[in-house]
């Protein structure tokens, strides 16, 4: 299963093209019997949603004092990709934004454990390489669920690895410096997925097909996040109701 | 002479009914009116400290006051619907309040202690968008968009969206998951909504 999922990434990566997806349909989902696969292995694991669905709170055993400062370091260590992004997307603004928070918490912020920069109105602009191709007009491709990552898709799947590739610090950092930074990144990014976790995984316990809800979940929450919500996606029940049939 | 049919006294009493909401034209004003009021019972709930079962049948009652029920439950069961009859469309409507009461009402204790304001209002085809934003501890601020309308004859929200995240789109393709679990069996969704 692991090795067809890496099959279609490198296909798509030889390609250098994505599946486009056809008019009409919110979900283009070709490789669902490999993704629900995954699905099931994700949730076996426990990683993307709580496995016991008992009320045991396994929540933060770590106080928000620490989580917080292990988040901060690994967004502040993201900010030079975002940086790259930002000015890869034409956006000099945001590429502007995240350079001068990355160098106020990396300074005044003790190498990133506190932001400062937040509360000086130089919030985080999140951004990744999967947004800076749907900017170049990439489409979308295909859902994916991957084991352990989570949903994606073939586009947000190929930024992820350019992510990983073009960071700066990956071409000026010591090899400590870059280990550092990935432990950060990760540790930050399984904080946080804790965090939305325990209202997410609660959604799709009690979901009639947890599958089919991740998914639809994440593709309309990527699309906002890129500003690419597709017409269709508005509901409307009036014009269903009282509209033309 | 004038002649009062049936029909004509239940379309006169309805106009009636809804005369005094009808009244206030939908606007991002009124709409954002409502969001407020709606906001502030819903604060009231999570902020009473009341039980799980508790909250959940407080929920049910603010549904009941702000919400188009009817238009929501009939959206989520889509295509399905139509065969259905009406006496099960009937019991469905109560059911499917049960259900979505339940399962939002039990994430009420994750918004303890957060805050929702309103950012703005604008139209959207024949409804009001109104924006807010949730602040909840230690996460980042979540966009909320609440859909109002007067279509039902009252002002009501019929929809929200969490950061893209649709409620209505959602919950109609989990309202279908679970008819298909039950084999298209309406009577049989009905009654898991119930145990919800």
């Amino acid at each position: 299963m692991i090795k067809m999922t890496c099959r279609a990434a490198l296909s798509l990566i030889v390609l250098g093209a994505c599946t486009p997806a056809p008019e009409g349909v919110s979900v283009h989902d070709p490789y669902e019997e490999t993704n629900r696969e995954a699905h099931e292995f994700n949730a076996a694991i426990g990683g993307m949603f709580g496995g016991d669905d008992d009320e045991v709170d396994d929540g933060p055993a770590i106080p928000v004092e620490i989580t917080s400062k292990v988040v901060n370091f690994g967004d502040n260590v993201s900010l030079p990709g975002m940086v790259v992004n930002g000015i890869l997307q034409g956006n000099i603004d945001n590429a502007f934004q995240n350079s001068a928070r990355f160098v106020l918490n990396t300074t005044v912020g003790l190498l990133g454990f506190f932001d400062p920069a937040t509360g000086l109105g130089l919030a985080e602009v999140e951004t990744d390489f999967g947004e800076t191709l749907s900017i170049w007009g990439v489409p979308e491709g295909a859902y994916l669920e991957l084991p352990v990552l989570g949903p994606s898709t073939e586009r947000a799947l190929a930024g992820r690895i350019v992510d990983m590739i073009i960071g700066p610090l990956e071409f000026v950092g010591t090899k400590e410096q870059i280990e550092y930074a990935t432990i950060g990144k990760i540790a930050g990014r399984v904080i946080k997925a804790s965090e939305v976790g325990d209202t997410i995984s609660g959604v799709l316990d009690d979901s009639a097909d947890s599958y089919a809800a991740l998914r639809l979940i994440y593709l309309q929450n990527r699309r906002f996040e890129l500003g690419t919500t597709l017409a269709q996606d508005v509901a409307d029940p009036y014009d269903d109701f009282y509209g033309a049939q | 002479m004038t002649h009062f049919t049936r029909r004509n006294m239940m379309v006169a009493g309805a106009a009636a009914l809804s005369l005094p909401q009808a009244a206030v034209a939908l606007s991002s004003a009124s709409a954002s009116a409502l969001v407020d009021r709606l906001v502030a019972d819903v604060n009231a709930v999570i902020s009473s400290g009341k039980s799980e079962a508790g909250m959940i049948a407080d929920f049910a009652k603010i549904l009941d006051r702000h919400a188009d029920v009817p238009t929501i439950a009939r959206y989520c069961l889509g295509p399905d619907g139509r065969s259905a009859s009406v006496a099960q469309m009937a019991a469905y409507t109560p059911a499917f309040a049960n259900y979505i009461a339940a399962k939002y009402g039990r994430r009420f204790r994750e918004f303890v202690g957060g805050e929702i304001t309103v950012q703005g209002a604008k139209p959207i085809k024949s409804w009001i968008e109104v924006e807010t934003t949730v602040l909840l501890r230690g996460r980042s601020p979540l966009q909320m968009d609440w859909h109002v309308s007067d279509r039902s004859g009252r002002h009501a929200f019929f929809n929200f969206i969490i950061e893209g995240v649709n409620m209505l789109l959602t919950e109609r393709a989990e309202v279908g998951a679970m008819l298909d679990r039950q084999r298209g069996d309406l009577d049989k969704l009905i009654a898991e909504m119930w145990a919800a």
